[in-house]
């Protein structure tokens, strides 16, 4: 049997990113993400890697930029107010199609808010967040195991279309302790970087990186060029999870750590005698849009109960989905509480009694 | 037949945007030169502001990142760390580094990040046409302050190098001009300096030229040069303001 460690979620998803091929990281200290950037400052090094305590999130992010720029694993973490500053070098990172990993351990908003955990980061995670019309991949860990594994794939995925990848955790997600098991995760293959600004070291041509296309036609055609990468993204990485949707009345949809409240209320409501399923979507974008719909078709599906810890955001993304065949209804709860298996049952049973 | 003079391989032959009379196009060519000379063409990744010189990159011939207005210093701190061998400058205008880029600029500097920064200050935003900037002289005018800066409502110009000079990783920087070919050439042996000190590891350096803005002044190009001598090299003194002859701490 491979051995069971246990680990703290933010050093986990550190060591993960080190495993992964990550050579250097920038950050600022900010709860409830801490532990990374202070694992990467003892671990990095040691893996020949480059760690960098800046000055904000802003400078951290646009080294960021400079590190994948030059042809480098780059990646940077923070919690919600942090990845506010950080949006600008996000635009920047996909306008100028490079690779990095940003991980948001999403904490109670708007604002200053709360260090507790939230999930209040959707919108600002799926629709783009910073200036101008992108998309960025976006992935949502349930346990810690899935975090460590998705680090790999965020970085490969990030490499595969040159576009930043977010890796949003809620705060239980970075400070709970789980055993997870390393498993070699095989890399994927990967087009080399030939655009990168490392120096020429004997090119004949230079490599300029940059994001800025200063004709209206060029940079409509810069943005045509990249929605094409987004349709591919959306083509090849959209994952979700689904559990005993076959027969479920009503379909529970949650991501991050809700999914897992969601799931012990489908069992305790399974014993019961309910028909109840999960969908948890493990990227929030793409969005499993498609498989929703289908679900939504199907005669046995009488409705659906998507449960957030904000006041209903990934709620649109179902609604858009599911387009008005069955009733959606939402539970959450905000600002860094965390709902409650009860109160989503409660909330369950409510629904399926509506719909008998 | 000997060749006197002929064009940097340190530019690409991309003809130049700028205005006549600017200076950025003259201090694009001594760094072109001076890489040249040191032989670090192959070696150098330019870091390019958002200001007039957005377009850096398309004329330096060397690997150039075009960064984020003021986050230069950022991008080269990540080129620079990561490929220590290489030779990493951020050219930056005063809007970039002395005001939007403030943090950055300092903390580099704090870092005593091995690169070099060429500051060029012309008193003015150039690029979005004429606005005040930080180092806008008390009483000049410019489109945010028509009647002229006053230092009741928008303070004192700041002298960029003398303050990072306070900073212990920062190991050289001096002001300089291109307004004649003696200045020219001071400010060429500067940028040479400062090139060859990160090259030998010895920590942030850092030159500030004075550089004429024509167009935003409202002004011909050699009234443009006397102006700046007058007024600008009085509140902004040319010369070395910090060698410890690569000595940081
Ligand atoms: C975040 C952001 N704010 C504002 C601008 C608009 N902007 C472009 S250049 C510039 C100022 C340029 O002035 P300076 O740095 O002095 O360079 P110059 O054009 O004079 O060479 C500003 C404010 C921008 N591009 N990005
Ligand atoms: S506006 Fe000023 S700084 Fe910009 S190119 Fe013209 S003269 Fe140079």
């Amino acid at each position: 049997m491979q051995k069971r460690e246990i680990w703290k979620g933010s050093e986990a998803i550190a060591e993960a990113a080190i495993r992964a091929g990550c050579r250097c990281f920038f950050g600022y200290p900010i709860t409830p993400q801490n532990e990374i950037p202070e694992y990467m400052s003892r671990m990095l090094p040691q893996a020949g890697g480059v760690f960098v305590q800046a000055e904000s999130e802003l400078a951290a992010i646009n080294m960021v930029y400079g590190a994948a720029a030059s042809g480098v694993r780059a990646m940077t973490s923070s919690s919600s107010p942090g990845i506010s500053l950080k949006q600008e070098g996000i635009s920047y990172l996909v306008g100028a199609q490079l690779p990095a990993v940003i991980v948001n351990v999403m904490r109670g908003g708007p604002g200053l808010g709360s260090i507790q955990p939230s999930q209040g980061d959707y919108y600002q995670a799926t629709r783009g967040g910073g200036n101008g019309d992108y998309r960025t991949v976006t992935l949502a860990p349930a346990t810690l195991q899935e975090a460590v594994d998705l680090m790999q794939d965020a970085f490969d995925i990030a490499d595969t279309y040159r576009n930043p990848v977010m890796v949003l955790a809620d705060g239980l997600i970075g400070q709970m302790m789980e055993p997870i098991v390393w498993q070699d995760r095989p890399g994927r293959s990967l087009p080399p970087k030939t655009w990168a600004a490392e120096g020429r070291r004997g090119r004949t041509h230079n490599n300029f990186v940059t994001s800025l296309y200063i004709g209206a036609e060029e940079c409509e055609e810069h943005n045509l060029e990249l929605n094409r990468k987004y349709a591919a993204m959306e083509a090849n990485e959209c994952r979700w999870e689904e559990l005993m949707t076959e027969d479920a009345q009503l379909i529970l949809v949650a991501f991050g750590t809700p999914a897992r409240v969601a799931e012990t209320a489908m069992r305790n409501l399974r014993q019961e005698g309910w028909n109840v399923g999960l969908l948890r979507p493990i990227t929030l974008w793409p969005f499993p849009t498609a498989r929703i719909r289908e679900l939504a078709g199907k005669s046995h599906v009488k409705a659906f109960l998507d449960v957030e810890m904000n006041l209903g955001q990934m709620l649109d993304d179902v609604n858009l989905a599911v387009n008005g065949q069955r009733p959606v209804h939402f539970y959450g709860r905000c600002g860094g509480a965390v709902p409650h298996v009860s109160e989503v049952e409660q909330a369950a049973q409510k629904v399926l009694e509506e719909v008998q | 037949m000997t060749v006197i003079y002929q064009k940097t391989k340190g530019l690409q032959d991309t003809p130049l945007h700028y205005c006549p009379g600017c200076g950025h196009g003259i201090v694009h060519k001594l760094i072109g030169e001076v890489l040249e000379e040191l032989g670090l063409l192959d070696t150098t990744v330019g870091i390019c502001p958002v200001g007039c010189a957005v377009f850096a990159g398309s004329y330096f011939s060397c690997d150039c990142i075009e960064a984020a207005h003021g986050r230069a210093p950022a991008v080269a701190t990540g080129v620079k760390r990561t490929h220590p061998d290489q030779c990493v400058f951020t050219y930056q205008g005063d809007g970039d580094l002395a005001s939007i880029g403030t943090a950055e600029i300092v903390h580099a500097a704090m870092r005593g990040e091995k690169i070099t920064t060429i500051f060029i200050n012309n008193a003015i935003y150039g690029m979005t046409g004429g606005q005040m900037a930080p180092t806008t002289l008390v009483g000049q005018r410019a489109t945010t302050a028509p009647l002229g800066r006053d230092p009741a409502q928008a303070g004192w110009p700041i002298r960029m190098a003398e303050m990072l000079s306070t900073l212990e990783g920062l190991v050289y920087a001096e002001r300089v001009c291109v307004v004649d070919i003696p200045r020219l050439n001071k400010a060429k042996k500067a940028i040479k300096r400062a090139f060859e000190l990160q090259m030998a590891g010895k920590g942030f350096t850092f030159v500030e030229v004075l550089s004429p803005c024509p167009t935003n002044w409202g002004m011909e190009p050699l009234e443009a040069n006397q102006w700046l001598m007058e007024h600008m090299a009085a509140y902004y003194p040319l010369g070395v303001v910090k060698d410890t002859g690569g000595v940081t701490g």
